[in-house]
């Protein structure tokens, strides 16, 4: 019987911080075990428990992409008991990773379509995932546009800044990112909230364009009318969400809305399903 | 299916003749209630128990539950790789198990024996466990199992069944397990051909005692989200006396949450996993503060409609509660499930009639 409960054993093989403030860092992990990296195959969308002995585990999104190899990477912002914790480690240590958890963006349904993803703040791990894995050559011929929104409150607090500078030069994807406010008279890129950006910048919501939206409560309850307005169906905006998790594997009984679990039969969830759940997100 | 007679001092040496074999868990009383404990030798259960205040569960899913092991010496070649813990899962009988309680333990299955995912040791501990139920003659009158899909005599998920009969036991021997555990036990003696008439005649006596039920034949039709939105007419008024102690969950034989916490003790790192309650605010709290279910309101809502509808929905195999009564008995405040049950399965949300009478 597989155990669902041990973490494989990896080291940290890179910490870089993100912001301006220093609250989220990225951490590059290898496994210990080669064969452990096989197992750990993954979709983009998809989180898994990232587990410190002694101290306890925390649901964290994949921000890595299934078609970079030899390691998976996580932003973490510091906020709590675990996560103030891992801030402190060092490159080198050991520690755990349990999954991949949960389910994944729908990648067969989005083939041939336009996809338009919108995000805010640090929930865009998943995304740059999802973003390395739509231009990767292999791939990129299978989507139609593809248009990318990406708010942070200001330049120093934008994840990944070289790769959304090389994102932003290329021709096959459509980059728009933005800040609340700055005071950097070189900034190049929008001024304004998410849902302003998308408003003007997000395609017509065709039968043939989906939206995948990850951000804070905020940002999507402002983002959602905006979508409404621009003919996107509940079905063709999807979410992930974020509830409290301790097993991830639907045993523990606190991530659930409804009957779903968020950690097993989510985080991704069309909204047209959510629609169908109590609201306890 | 086989029934015999096991006469009450066979019942006392067969027992003795079985821990070599088994670990003994009985109903035992301790000051005022009874509880389940192991058995130490010489050690009768006492057969003559109404019901325990906490249920059995803990045998399979202990309240506290040590899952993963480390070494933190940072010289040792495992350092801080955790390992699940050489644990011996020796072969226990549960004796007297209330047919309920044993029940309860199919419901739990569900969530814990997955398609995709298999919990080791809530499996591993099922697996070695014999249970022999002991059928209810007197009923309490908080206990409604034959309308929530168990009964007094109920064989669900039990190895042996045994009606009390005076000076002896009738004993239907319903598995393999049951099998060995009888023979072990040196209880072979064929019942007669009037014994399956006799069970049949106690049972229906034992059923038509049982004064209170449920009705659930409309939750499955009923809508999700008209029942989670009924909260003028069921949910503000069942919560408002709601302290949340979480009496309700901790004592319920159906209730499987749990909350899993790391320790450290000298140079070992341990992961343990501990019931949970979702009574408590902190089950769900964000670690930015926000709960989804950050009112009591909210969170007795998720008690009932967990246990009477998402269950229900979910397996499709009735609801997740075997009627044991205990949460009815012990809850301070007198929150009845019978009560919200039978609202749930009248409400209507046009006219707003539910029906409020624990019949
Ligand atoms: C699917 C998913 C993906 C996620 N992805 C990311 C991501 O990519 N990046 C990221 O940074 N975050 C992500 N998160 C959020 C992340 O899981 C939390 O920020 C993290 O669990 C916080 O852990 P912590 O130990 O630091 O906080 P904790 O210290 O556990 O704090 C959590 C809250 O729980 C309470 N609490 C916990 N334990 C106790 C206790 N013993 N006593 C009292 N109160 C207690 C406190 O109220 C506290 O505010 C994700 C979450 C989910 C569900
Ligand atoms: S919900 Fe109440 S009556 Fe039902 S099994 Fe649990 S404790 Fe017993
Ligand atoms: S036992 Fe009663 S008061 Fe306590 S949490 Fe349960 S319903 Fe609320
Ligand atoms: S995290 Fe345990 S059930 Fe979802």
């Amino acid at each position: 019987m597989v155990n669902p409960y041990i973490p494989y054993p990896v080291r940290i093989d890179e910490i870089k911080t993100e912001t301006e403030d220093k609250s989220l860092k990225t951490f590059k992990f290898v496994f210990l075990n080669p064969e452990d990296e096989e197992k750990f195959a993954y979709r983009a969308g998809q989180f898994a428990e990232l587990s410190i002995p002694g101290l306890g585990e925390i649901p964290i999104g994949i921000a890595s992409s299934p078609v970079e190899k030899g390691f998976v990477k996580f932003t973490i912002f510091k906020t709590g008991k675990v996560t103030s914790y891992l801030h402190s480690m060092k490159e080198g240590d050991i520690m755990g990773i349990r999954g991949p958890l949960g389910n994944w963006y729908p990648w067969d349904l989005l083939e041939g379509k336009n996809v338009v993803i919108i995000g805010g703040g640090f929930a865009f791990t998943t995304l740059r995932s999802s973003i390395i894995y739509m231009l990767d050559p292999e791939n990129r011929k299978k989507f139609k546009d593809i248009h990318v929104i990406y708010g942070a409150r200001s330049p120093g607090m934008l994840l990944y800044k070289e790769e959304l500078e090389q994102w932003a030069a290329r021709d096959d994807l459509n980059m728009h990112i933005t800040v609340d406010g700055t005071d950097d008279p070189e900034w190049k890129h929008h001024t304004g909230f998410v849902p302003t950006i998308t408003e003007q910048e997000a395609p017509a919501g065709t039968e043939d364009t989906y939206a995948i939206v990850c951000g804070p409560p905020v940002m999507i309850k402002f983002t959602q009318p905006v979508l409404d307005k621009l003919g996107y169906t509940d079905d063709r905006i999807i979410m992930s969400l974020e509830n409290r998790m301790k097993c991830g594997i639907g045993m523990c009984g606190r991530c659930n809305i409804g009957k779903e679990f968020v950690c097993k039969d989510g985080p991704v969830f069309t909204l047209r399903q959510l629609n169908q759940t109590p609201k306890e997100y | 299916m086989k029934v015999i007679k096991i006469d009450k001092n066979e019942w006392a040496s067969g027992l003795e003749k079985l821990r070599s074999a088994y670990e003994l868990i009985g109903p035992v009383k301790e000051k005022f209630y009874h509880a389940f404990q192991s058995l130490e030798s010489g050690q009768q259960p006492d057969m003559d128990y109404i019901n325990t205040r906490v249920s059995p569960k803990y045998v399979i899913y202990p309240q506290s539950e040590l899952i993963l092991e480390c070494s933190l010496n940072e010289n040792d070649e495992d350092y801080k790789i955790y390992k699940e813990p050489e644990k011996e899962y020796t072969p226990k009988a549960i004796l007297g198990i209330r047919p309920c309680d044993a029940d309860s333990f199919s419901l739990v299955r569900r969530n814990f024996d997955t398609e995709e995912y298999k919990d080791p040791y809530w499996l591993r501990a099922y697996a070695s466990t014999t249970f022999v139920g002991l059928a209810c003659d007197q009923p309490c009158p908080t206990c409604f199992c034959s309308s929530a899909g168990s009964g007094p005599y109920s064989d669900n998920n039990l190895d042996i069944l045994l009606a009390d009969n005076g000076d002896h036991y009738l004993a239907r021997v319903l598995t393999e397990k049951g099998k060995k555990l009888a023979s072990a036990a040196g209880w072979s003696q064929e019942a007669g051909d009037e014994a399956d008439q006799q069970i049949e005649q106690k049972k229906q006596e034992a059923e038509s005692a049982i004064q209170s039920s449920v009705k659930t034949d409309k939750l499955a039709s009923q809508s999700l989200l008209d029942l989670y939105d009924a909260t003028n007419a069921i949910w503000e008024k069942e919560a408002f006396s709601c302290i949340n102690c979480g009496t309700c969950t901790f004592v319920c034989p159906t209730c499987w949450c749990f909350d899993v916490q790391d320790e450290v003790a000298g140079k070992k790192g341990y992961r343990i996993r501990n019931w949970d309650s979702c009574m408590y605010p902190l089950f769900t709290m964000h670690a930015s503060g926000h709960n989804p279910r950050g009112t009591k309101v909210d969170r007795l809502r998720q008690r009932f409609m967990h246990k009477l509808k998402y269950y229900v929905d979910k397996y499709e195999n009735g609801i997740q509660c075997t009627g044991c009564g205990r949460c009815v008995q012990l809850c301070p405040v007198n929150i009845d499930i019978r009560r919200i049950c039978n609202m749930l399965n009248s409400y209507d949300p046009e006219s707003c009639t539910c029906e409020v009478t624990a019949s």
